[in-house]
């Protein structure tokens, strides 16, 4: 089964203002495990959510908005895609995440064919 | 976290009616449906009015009205009525003062761990049936949801009443082999522990069903033998304290408490007087000789190294190979461990945290700094406390060029 890792970090962590240092160390170490136990099928980490640009299209008309989809205090760093047996796995390497102790690790399946 | 007096005593008292209810309808759900709205009450009320005279007869008597409210909302009074009435009769004898209930506990904590239930299903079941612990407390412990916990409880509540299996004790010639699922499961929750403040552990519980099960079953050295394993673990403080993380190789002996170890000690030779060794009274005793530093400065390397050798014979775990090979670069033969560690099936370990732990400690003795800084950071990656991610990336970094 594939599974999609979503890191949901402090949007203050994303501009890189938090120990910016111990935490690279922290994810170079966690995709290096993803890597070498063989499950990781993919990933980016992304810039900030002051970086994104939101679209849409209402009736005919587009909106087109600076920032992220949904403004909240946490916001979508980076994601992984994993390949393991079954949701019990993909959990445990969520917990993994360094993100689950400061943010929010979400974990969702992937639909494949 | 320890329980108060009185959450024990109702815990205790709950146990045994949901064990004599189940044991003579079959259905553990039913049993319990019918007193946990009594235990709510009883850690609700106790604290204020003290433990009653008799807390089984209490509970059995609040479980009973509770019961005939919910009857009558049902509106299917006669579907119960039997039933009530037989609980009705029992909380009356019960409030009438000794009546002697039989201990059915033993039956009910076998039948939770029946092969007919999955093994994923067993710890909780035990927990919730005998401890009356709900889906939302034990769900983190076994990271999942409280949906999903609550979800796999039912499956297995349905399946021990569907399977018929039967909530008895065994003649004592079945129970040694009866009981090696059971004492698996209590240790499988007392394991779940990520150490560290606010941790959501079952460890506290897994003890509490350690003593009972030395109580249930005196003539079992593995009872008394796992028994002594946890208490020579919660004699020592978690290695992660105020966000830090201190290998128990490190903490001075002086922090252990004395009064633990001792019973432990004592569990573990009551044990050996069988003459019957096991899994839990090696890993008690490996954990013996650890715990002799505090009488001496010295670990006796060469008795431990034997005691692995001898619980691989029976219980060649993952665990329990990862930790020999500790045990071997600690005394000083870091070669060793590496080979011992090379040994293993590489898709058994690829994930395994303490696998990479215990190999980056074993290749940083022998040299090896490159490779050692490399199994510090998988290890690193594999860890889930942040304390202990801290740690290992620390290390590597003594090793790092």
């Amino acid at each position: 089964m594939q599974y999609m890792i979503m890191n949901y970090v402090p949007a203050a962590q994303a501009d890189g203002t938090l120990d910016a240092q111990g935490d690279m160390d922290a994810w170079i170490a966690y995709t290096k495990a993803m890597v070498d136990a063989g499950v990781m099928r993919g990933g980016n980490a992304l810039k900030p959510g002051t970086t994104a640009t939101t679209v849409r299209l209402r009736d005919g008309r587009r909106d087109v908005h600076d920032g992220p989809y949904i403004d909240s205090k946490e916001e979508l760093g980076g994601y992984f895609v994993i390949e393991v047996a079954d949701l019990d796995e993909a959990l445990q390497w969520a917990a993994r995440n360094p993100a689950a102790s400061y943010g929010a690790v979400e974990v969702r399946p992937i639909i494949t064919a | 976290m320890a329980w108060s007096p009185v959450e024990a005593e109702a815990r205790r008292a709950y146990g045994r009616l949901v064990a004599l209810l189940a044991s003579r309808s079959g259905d553990l759900a039913e049993a319990e449906d019918a007193l946990a709205d009594a235990l709510l009450a009883a850690l609700e009320r106790w604290p204020a009015s003290g433990i009653p005279a008799n807390p089984q007869g209490w509970l059995l008597t609040v479980a009973r009205r509770r019961s005939i409210d919910r009857a009558r909302r049902r509106a299917n009074a006669d579907l119960a009525q039997a039933e009530l009435v037989r609980m009705q009769e029992e909380a009356e004898t019960a409030m009438n003062g000794d009546a002697a209930y039989p201990d059915q506990r033993l039956g009910l904590l076998l039948a939770c761990a029946h092969p007919a239930i999955d093994d994923g299903a067993r710890t909780p079941l035990m927990l919730q049936a005998v401890l009356g612990l709900t889906a939302e407390r034990m769900a983190p412990a076994f990271l999942v949801s409280a949906a999903a916990m609550t979800k796999r409880l039912v499956r297995a509540k349905a399946k021990l009443a569907g399977a018929g299996v039967r909530f008895e004790t065994p003649d004592p010639e079945a129970l040694t082999d009866r009981l090696e699922p059971v004492l698996d499961a209590v240790y499988a929750a007392f394991t779940l522990s990520r150490g560290g403040e606010g941790d959501d552990s079952l460890q506290h519980e897994a003890l509490w069903l350690g003593r009972l099960l030395a109580e249930l079953a005196p003539g079992e050295p593995e009872a008394a033998g796992l028994l002594a394993l946890m208490l020579f673990v919660s004699a020592r403080p978690s290695p992660i304290r105020n966000d830090r993380y201190i290998p128990v190789s490190r903490q001075d002996p002086a922090c252990w408490n004395g009064v633990l170890m001792t019973e432990a000690e004592k569990c573990l030779r009551r044990a050996g007087r069988f003459s019957r060794p096991g899994r839990f009274q090696l890993e008690a005793a490996i954990q013996a000789v650890h715990a002799d530093r505090r009488r001496r400065p010295t670990t006796n390397w060469t008795a431990i190294l034997k005691l692995y050798q001898g619980l691989l014979a029976i219980a060649p775990t993952i665990g329990s190979h990862v930790s020999r090979a500790a045990a071997l670069a600690q005394s000083g033969q870091p070669v060793a461990a590496i080979q011992a560690l090379d040994a293993l099936d590489p898709d058994w370990v690829k994930a395994h945290q303490p696998y990479w732990a215990t190999r980056a400690f074993a290749l940083a003795a022998a040299g090896e700094h490159a490779q050692a800084a490399d199994a510090y950071t998988r290890a690193a990656g594999l860890a889930e406390h942040p304390a202990v991610r801290a740690w290992l990336l620390s290390q590597r970094a003594l090793h790092a060029n």
